[in-house]
């Protein structure tokens, strides 16, 4: 026999499991299916990194944490910048001390728990800097994960955040293969670079790309033919990082080495 | 209908109401499937107007000339004329109303960014004159002797040369 606190305990139970997939219920509309294929807009953002022309003077960090309310002091970035040394004897050492806030300013290799790691002039084969960001990605895994909808894709293929949905699983931080989300320190929910949804949105550029001395960071509009930014992903030899994960990233790299992960 | 049914029946029912009503009160109107569809459009639509309404603080230096044009022709003939006002002075906001005295970073960690030597002969880095920031008059601002803004021909080095 069930009695009657049992009863009103499992229905409360069973009811509840019900309601949370309700809108899964909605009627399925082909056309939408359509848009998740292809997309409509007019607009969709991807990045251009030119790795030959960084010098890894971290203005795009610092600018990217000011505009974006990162606290300045904290490890974590939306943007940052790595440094890889790769030495004759087939070693490679990479490093981004705080995020290259304050860029490069020793030889010195941060290798976290085993120290500074010095290497000589003479020892050094090849080294280079490569800016890293989200990747916008057309198939986003982390927003596959995310079990509330607190994170999703734009029209124009930028991937957000929104702070007051986000219940702070970690599912996301977890799921994202290029480590490009974290924390926010103070809002406490995920975070990550939007290409400055709210200049790109203004027909400005982001903070990173104006901050760039040196044209290394360049942002542009994929259906626009004639935009200088899509000319260059058409028609040069573009890469992108960890193509073999299926994700689609939309920021494209020239001058990517094959030791960058 | 026998009352032992119908009693669960109506407990039941009452619960489904409530829950539909509390679910209709925390979830926002506008959240849904929207234009990047099942996979990866469910969101509070709402969200995407607040990013938007983001303040910009970077304003970048195409306003700055109009004020301050001796400092733009100077910098404007200089190697470093690639640099935005911007990444020494900080983000501009509001100025000249805010921040009211504007910054000015003399920090050596903000010239030693680009001009602490690194040997990398292959990277656009190390074709940047470098000196070393331990040695390289460790007790002074580099713009005592440096002129920022042109730090080419009438900087302070040629009058120590000289
Ligand atoms: C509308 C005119 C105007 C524009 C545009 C403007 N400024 Fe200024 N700026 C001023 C005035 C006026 C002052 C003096 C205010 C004060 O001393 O408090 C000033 C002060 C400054 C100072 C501080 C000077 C000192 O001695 O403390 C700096 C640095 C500066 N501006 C840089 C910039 C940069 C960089 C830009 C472009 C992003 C810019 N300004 C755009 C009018 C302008
Ligand atoms: C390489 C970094 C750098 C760049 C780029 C730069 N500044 Fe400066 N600026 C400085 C520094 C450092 C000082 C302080 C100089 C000093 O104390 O001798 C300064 C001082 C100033 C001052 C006030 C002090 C004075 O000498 O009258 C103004 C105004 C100013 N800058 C405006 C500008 C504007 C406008 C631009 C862009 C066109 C610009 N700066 C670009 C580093 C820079
Ligand atoms: C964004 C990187 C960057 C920053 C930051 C920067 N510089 Fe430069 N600087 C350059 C480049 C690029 C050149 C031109 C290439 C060269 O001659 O090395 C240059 C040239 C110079 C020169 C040599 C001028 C000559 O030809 O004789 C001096 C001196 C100098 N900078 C001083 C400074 C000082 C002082 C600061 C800090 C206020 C500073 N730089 C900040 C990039 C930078
Ligand atoms: C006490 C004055 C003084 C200070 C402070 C100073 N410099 Fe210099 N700097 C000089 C003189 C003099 C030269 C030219 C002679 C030499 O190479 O030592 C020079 C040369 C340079 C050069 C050109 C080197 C080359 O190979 O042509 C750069 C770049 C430079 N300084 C950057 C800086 C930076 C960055 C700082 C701050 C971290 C700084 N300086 C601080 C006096 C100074």
């Amino acid at each position: 026999m069930i009695s009657r606190r049992e009863f009103c305990h499992k229905a409360v139970i069973a009811v509840g499991g019900i309601m949370i997939p309700l809108t899964a219920l909605e009627l399925f509309d082909p056309r939408r299916l359509a848009a998740e294929k292809g997309g409509s807009g007019t607009t969709r953002w991807a990045f251009l990194v030119d790795a030959h022309k960084c010098v890894g003077c971290g203005f795009c960090v610092k600018s990217c944490k000011i505009e974006n309310q990162t606290p300045y002091d904290s490890n974590v970035s939306r943007t940052w910048v790595e440094r890889y040394v790769v030495t004759k004897d087939g070693n490679t050492y990479i490093d981004s001390p705080k995020a290259c806030r304050d860029g490069f300013t020793t030889t010195k290799i941060d290798q976290n728990h085993q120290g500074m790691k010095d290497i000589r002039t003479e020892d050094v084969a090849k080294a280079f800097f490569v800016p890293k960001l989200c990747n916008q990605c057309d198939n986003p895994p982390c927003v596959q994960v995310c079990p509330v909808g607190a994170t999703y894709q734009t029209e124009d293929g930028v991937v957000l955040v929104d702070r007051s949905w986000c219940i702070g699983c970690g599912y996301c931080v977890m799921g994202c293969p290029y480590g490009v989300r974290f924390f926010h320190p103070e809002h406490h929910v995920a975070e990550k670079c939007n290409f400055c949804y709210h200049r790109i949105t203004k027909g400005m550029k982001t903070a990173c790309v104006d901050a760039c001395p040196f044209g290394a960071r360049r942002i542009g509009n994929l259906r626009d033919k004639d935009d200088p930014v899509t000319k260059v992903i058409m028609t040069e030899r573009v890469n992108v990082l960890k193509e073999e994960y299926g994700t689609k990233p939309q920021v494209f790299y020239l001058g990517l080495s094959m030791e960058v992960k | 209908m026998k009352n032992h049914v119908l009693r669960p029946l109506i407990v039941v029912g009452v619960i489904v109401a409530s829950m539909l009503v509390a679910r209709a009160i925390v979830v926002p109107s506008d959240f849904g499937v929207h234009e990047r569809g099942y996979m990866y459009g469910w969101h509070r639509l709402s969200n995407e107007q607040e990013w938007k309404a983001v303040q910009v603080r970077y304003k970048t230096s195409a306003g700055c000339p109009r004020c301050h044009p001796d400092k733009a022709a100077d910098l404007a003939n200089s190697p470093h004329n690639i640099i935005s006002c911007e990444n020494c002075h900080g983000p501009a906001l509001e100025h000249p109303k805010d921040p009211a005295g504007y910054f000015i970073d003399r920090s050596r960690t903000l010239c030693i960014r680009c001009h602490a030597k690194l040997p990398y002969g292959n990277t656009p880095r190390g074709r940047i004159r470098g000196i070393d920031p331990d040695k390289h008059y460790v007790q002074a601002e580099c713009v005592m002797c440096h002129i920022p803004h042109n730090p080419k021909p009438t900087n302070q080095k040629q009058e120590v040369k000289s």
